[in-house]
């Protein structure tokens, strides 16, 4: 059942495309920065696209800077909005039921390809990332963390590792949200914004003083935290936070998601 | 095959099927009548375990529903309100997709059961092409394919003969008989009187959410007890047969008494030209019109 809907993600058209794009907008980034020489100042812009023009290996890590903020979380609920709703919209719900496939069983597999979906997007994107930033980008071994020393290479590539992690898990909330509205709506489109709308209301919120109370709970506050991870020390009051904070939000949703899906009327 | 007693399902303030209890046995081919609106796709997708039933209880191949859908349902193939598939995928890929998908799918013989369902329903020549370029018809055939590829022993279909030309009506309606004939049993739901006329052994009628009728159609339109005589001398038989007329429509008389040789033998021998004569049938439109004529609530209103 798993291996099934891992393999109609991987054999959708839309994945790919999904994925292609997301590389595009770092792909550019990264030629505009070889050809012009003109980086971000320290500080500004993007985190780590001010170090890349010296050391293009740091790239990865500002390839993900740029895609968080949007076109990760966008790509996340689309896919993650249309994994119920789709189905209920093409009508296959229904047959994928009386097959029989157990509805939690159902829900697990979708989840479980969600998260692969945000996995593959997210090595793929860093990869294609260092392959760029090697070939376009400086190449002197720069290695510097957040906070001007200097690290080895290897705890370059454990602290990408976990950046990766903290990334996907942030992505996992809002995975949780669209498969909650997922299984809410019949309509995928819907699932999809209604995901993105709590997300920009969510970002809107952290600008605004007045909303300070509400600031540690939003689902957005803490996902530029994997900056932290390449600070010396790390510092890791905020990515504790944010992985707390992600792990209430999935735990909530998907609980409320499955108690919806397996109680409601498929009548698409 | 099929057991509902007291079946209820409400929409809100809408009730959509009240209180209906159904009697599929094995080996029937049963034909779930009513209008549209009138609950049958409700009752079946309850019986499928998809829309949850607000009171009342559902045996499906002995097992209560939704509760062992998982063990019941592996062996009923369903076409439901239309058939649905992944666009961008094969009629081919598309089956060995949902075969992989539960239980009861082995491996081994996907390929080969893939290839016969296929044939069956008359796709074997497309079944490579994506289902985005296939007609209606084809559609139809491929969501029959899927309901035939584990060879279930009950088939639930809903307007199955959807989108066909007449040939691939006829197609279906053999293929049905065919496997009726092997020892399937089928419900079929539809709106189409005739389609059920020609297949169905068995007939429910549903009416605003109530099941008005249940009998085997047989006994349904067995001879009323009654004569046609069609008759160009009509002030003649009119004589011989005084008083038995029921009913005169220009050449056309309705006699009382079921014996037609007896009739034939009089008339003739009292000089009255017969054209045609042959006891008296109801039609299943004239059984499902009486049935729910006595009913007079309006779709949708509360109750």
């Amino acid at each position: 059942m798993i291996a099934v809907e891992l393999r109609k993600m991987l054999r959708r058209p839309r994945t790919w495309a999904t994925i292609l794009l997301l590389n595009a907008l770092p792909t550019l980034v990264a030629v505009l920065l070889a050809v012009t020489d003109l980086g971000p100042r320290p500080g500004t812009g993007p985190a780590f696209l001010s170090a890349v023009l010296s050391d293009g290996t740091l790239f990865p890590l500002a390839a993900l800077a740029i895609i968080l903020p949007l076109f990760l979380p966008i790509a996340v609920a689309v896919i993650a909005g249309d994994s119920v709703a789709g189905e209920a919209q093409s009508g296959t719900l229904r047959y994928l039921l009386v097959r029989p496939v157990g509805r939690t069983r159902l829900l697990v597999a979708k989840l479980i390809s969600v998260i692969a979906f945000v996995l593959l997007a997210v090595v793929i994107v860093a990869v294609t990332a260092y392959v760029v930033g090697s070939l376009l980008l400086g190449d002197q071994p720069l290695a510097a963390s957040v906070s001007g020393t200097t690290l080895t290479p290897e705890q370059v590539a454990v602290r990408t590792a976990l950046a990766i992690g903290y990334i996907t898990l942030s992505m996992l909330g809002v995975a949780a949200i669209a498969l909650f509205l997922s299984t809410i709506t019949d309509s995928p489109l819907a699932a999809a914004l209604g995901a993105l709308a709590f997300l920009i209301a969510s970002s809107l919120l952290l600008t605004l003083d007045a909303a300070e109370a509400l600031q540690p709970y939003l689902p957005t506050r803490y996902w530029l935290s994997f900056v932290d991870l390449f600070r010396d020390p790390i510092f890791w009051r905020d990515i504790l936070r944010g992985v707390g904070l992600q792990a209430v939000y999935v735990v909530v949703l998907l609980g409320a998601a499955w108690a919806n899906f397996t109680t409601k009327d498929v009548t698409s | 095959m099929i057991r509902t007693a007291a079946l209820t399902k409400r929409f809100g303030s809408i009730l959509a099927v009240d209180g209906v209890s159904l009697d599929v046995r094995a080996g029937d081919i049963y034909g779930f009548l009513g209008a549209n609106g009138s609950g049958k796709t409700t009752t079946v997708r309850m019986i499928l375990g998809l829309v949850l039933a607000t009171s009342g209880k559902i045996q499906l191949l002995g097992q209560p529903m939704p509760g062992a859908g998982r063990a019941a349902l592996t062996e009923v193939g369903a076409l439901v309100e239309g058939p649905a598939a992944y666009g961008h995928l094969s009629g081919r890929a598309n089956l060995g997709l949902l075969d992989a998908m539960g239980k009861g799918g082995v491996r081994r013989t996907r390929a080969r059961r893939i290839d016969e369902v296929l044939e069956q329903v008359g796709l074997a020549a497309v079944g490579r092409r994506p289902v985005k370029a296939y007609s209606l018809g084809m559609r139809q055939r491929l969501g029959l394919a899927a309901a035939l590829l584990r060879q279930p022993r009950l088939l639930v279909l809903d307007e199955p003969t959807n989108g066909l030309d007449p040939q691939g009506i006829r197609e279906i309606r053999e293929l049905l008989l065919q496997l009726h004939a092997s020892g399937t049993t089928v419900f079929l739901s539809s709106h189409l009187l005739a389609e059920v006329e020609q297949l169905c052994t068995r007939v429910g009628v549903l009416d605003r959410g109530r099941l008005v009728l249940q009998d085997d159609l047989a006994k349904l339109q067995a001879p009323t007890g009654r004569t046609v005589v069609h008759t160009p001398d009509q002030d003649r038989a009119r004589v011989l047969l005084d008083g038995r007329i029921e009913h005169r429509d220009r050449d056309r008389l309705v006699v009382r008494g079921a014996d037609a040789a007896e009739l034939n033998a009089m008339l003739v021998s009292g000089g009255v030209r017969v054209t045609e004569l042959g006891p008296e049938r109801r039609s299943l439109e004239q059984v499902v019109l009486a049935a729910t004529d006595t009913s007079s609530h309006q779709v949708g209103v509360t109750r």
